[in-house]
């Protein structure tokens, strides 16, 4: 059941950008709308992770909320030199750097502990 | 706009998030656990690489510049780290990486602030307001989590006790906070985003917020603090992403947002106790330095030597190891497997009995026993092993107390009541490694100490382990 219901609201998020323009819905609730499912398909993705493997999960979600690059990169980018631009450009620069630190040490610390987990024989 | 800024871009980014749910899907079982971080990175790199191409008109050499020297030496920071970090010290590795989660946030909000016709959140007038709402939101909750996960991250390092800090009147003094960073952000609202000094005042707010938060909190309630730090930079996370209107962004704010709030409640299930409570703070001091206190005790209890604990695991079938946070303070993981080795040509079985509270962080013994190369198919939730100790002739209990202590099963006004525990004085002898006759960080006197069954075993829980390797 559980993983039915995943399912669909996987579904759901897939088949959301063909809707975007259809009825010319606000663009925020639209982002709601992938908001609040993707809230409830990380509610049983991450039930059904197994309790030994928490400490991994805690890592790599740390290396993925850093995809707040993306922002970064944009700020970084800001093109025409008035000074708020500039202050957009080094806080920008600044944060790219902060979020390289948690990609490369969040996969690689993630990818060092599972690494780890043997089965017995193995 | 181009059919790639507005079709295939938002495609690449949707893959990127089902990469990274498909990264948390792969967690479900050790087996598939590599290949799903293998997706996570893939994501990631899909997410960088759309942006990049976007960009790519913007890019001058200056920014070039930037961008890869910032890339540069954070990646190289990074890798080092990771290469580096000694497992015990994953905790405060977790709580350092969520702080500059959440300083990242306060910046690239501030960067959309100053420079909003960049990220395409302005016009004529100024700032929309929904935009204005999402950056405040960002900045403050993502002041607040670099705060908090510093002031967590000293109390797991041990830069600073773990003993709660209670400001006077500080339940008080944190709703006005809350209640001003309010106020600023309508009026930031009200000047269409033009002062940047309300801005300024409502990061600072929420940056004091997050210290005011977190010191009350004793350092054995840092596997709520943790998990609920982490969910807090996923939230972050997510406000920014709708200012961005990045699909990546928002699906990996809510997936991190609801895994750290699953953790806290798995954690405060584990000690029986509300979420509230534990935000509340003021429980419990530091167990680390609560054990070295030398507490005395006038009851009379049976104490043992390596020697004896070696005698009677030998001549046992099955041993139920229950490792706590002593065992990572001392760094017993690797003695401990050598001993449990040992035990295995003797023909002794071992299983391992782990309580969701044990450590510092959520699967905290887990990894530690992983790395110690413990087979995890001889690793057990408390549910699923507690029946078992009645057939077992030893518990080994090795740095843990409370997860122990029959009172949260019997004594009504205990301050664990209610607690699941493990069973362990259902066992035919309970071996307990500790350092001294302290009690545990509930400041609570352990029963079980002074039965019959149970051998005191009052080492460093390393130094013990190797004297019974020697023994065997």
């Amino acid at each position: 059941m559980k993983r039915l219901s995943s399912l669909a609201a996987s579904a759901f998020l897939l088949a959301a950008p063909a809707f975007a323009d259809a009825g010319g819905v606000n663009p925020t609730i639209f982002l709601a709308a992938i908001f609040v499912l993707a809230c409830f398909i990380g509610y049983y993705v991450v039930w059904s992770v197994t309790p030994a493997l928490h400490t991994p999960l805690m890592a790599v979600t740390n290396a993925i909320s850093s995809v707040i690059i993306v922002g970064a990169l944009v700020a970084a980018a800001a093109a025409g030199l008035t000074a708020d631009n500039w202050i957009a450009k080094i806080l920008g620069g600044v944060a790219v750097m902060l979020a390289s630190v948690n990609i490369f040490g969040g996969f690689l610390v993630t990818q060092r502990m599972l690494a780890m987990y043997k089965k017995k024989g193995e | 706009m181009d059919s790639f800024h507005s079709t295939l871009a938002p495609a690449l980014y949707l893959v990127a998030g089902v990469l990274f749910i498909l990264a948390l899907r792969g967690l479900s079982s050790p087996a598939t656990s590599r290949k799903g971080n293998r997706n996570g990175m893939l994501g990631m790199a899909i997410a960088v690489g759309t942006t990049i191409a976007l960009l790519w008109n913007q890019l001058d050499l200056a920014t070039w510049g930037i961008i890869l020297g910032a890339v540069a030496i954070g990646g190289t920071v990074g890798a080092v780290i990771a290469k580096r970090i000694a497992m015990t010290a994953m905790p405060q590795l977790v709580a350092a990486f969520h702080s500059l989660v959440g300083l990242a946030a306060v910046l690239v909000a501030g960067a959309a602030l100053y420079a909003p016709l960049g990220f395409g959140i302005a016009d004529a007038e100024g700032i929309h307001v929904a935009s204005l709402i999402e950056l405040s939101l960002g900045s403050a909750i993502g002041a607040l989590t670099f705060t908090g996960s510093l002031i967590a991250f000293a109390k797991l390092n041990g830069n600073m006790g773990g003993a709660p800090i209670m400001l006077p009147g500080r339940h008080v003094l944190n709703i006005a906070l809350a209640a001003g960073i309010v106020i600023l952000v309508g009026v930031l609202m009200a000047s269409h985003g033009h002062a940047h000094w309300a801005f300024l005042a409502l990061t600072a707010l929420a940056l004091i917020l997050g210290i005011t938060l977190i010191i009350p909190i004793g350092g054995a309630d840092m596997p709520v603090v943790v998990s609920m730090l982490n969910s807090y930079s996923g939230w972050a996370a997510a406000a920014l992403g709708f200012t961005l209107g990045n699909f990546a962004l928002i699906i990996t704010g809510a997936l991190v947002g609801s895994s750290g709030a699953i953790l806290s409640y798995i954690m405060c299930k584990g000690m029986n106790r509300s979420f509230i409570s534990v935000i509340l703070g003021g429980f419990g001091g530091d167990d680390a330095a609560a054990g070295g206190g030398g507490v005395q005790v006038d009851r009379p209890f049976k104490r043992g030597s390596a020697e004896d604990a070696a005698f009677i695991m030998k001549n046992a079938s099955k041993v139920i190891i229950v490792p706590g946070y002593g065992m990572a303070v001392a760094q017993a993981q690797h003695a401990l497997k050598e001993m449990c080795d040992k035990l295995k040509e003797e023909g002794v079985e071992i299983k391992y009995a782990i309580h969701p509270v044990a450590g510092r962080m959520p699967g905290h013994m887990n990894v530690l026993l992983a790395e110690a190369q413990v087979p995890y198919d001889e690793v057990f939730e408390l549910e699923d092993i507690n029946s078992d100790f009645r057939n077992s002739e030893v518990a080994f209990v090795i740095g843990a107390n409370d997860v122990t202590n029959p009172a949260a099963k019997t004594d009504k006004t205990s301050p664990i009541y209610g607690m699941p525990v493990l069973d362990v004085e259902n066992a035919g002898t309970v071996l307990f490694i500790k350092r001294s006759m302290g009690s545990g960080y509930a400041g609570i006197e352990n029963e079980l100490f002074f039965r019959d069954n149970t051998m005191m075993l009052l080492a460093d829980a390393k130094k013990m382990v190797e004297d019974i390797v020697k023994n065997l």
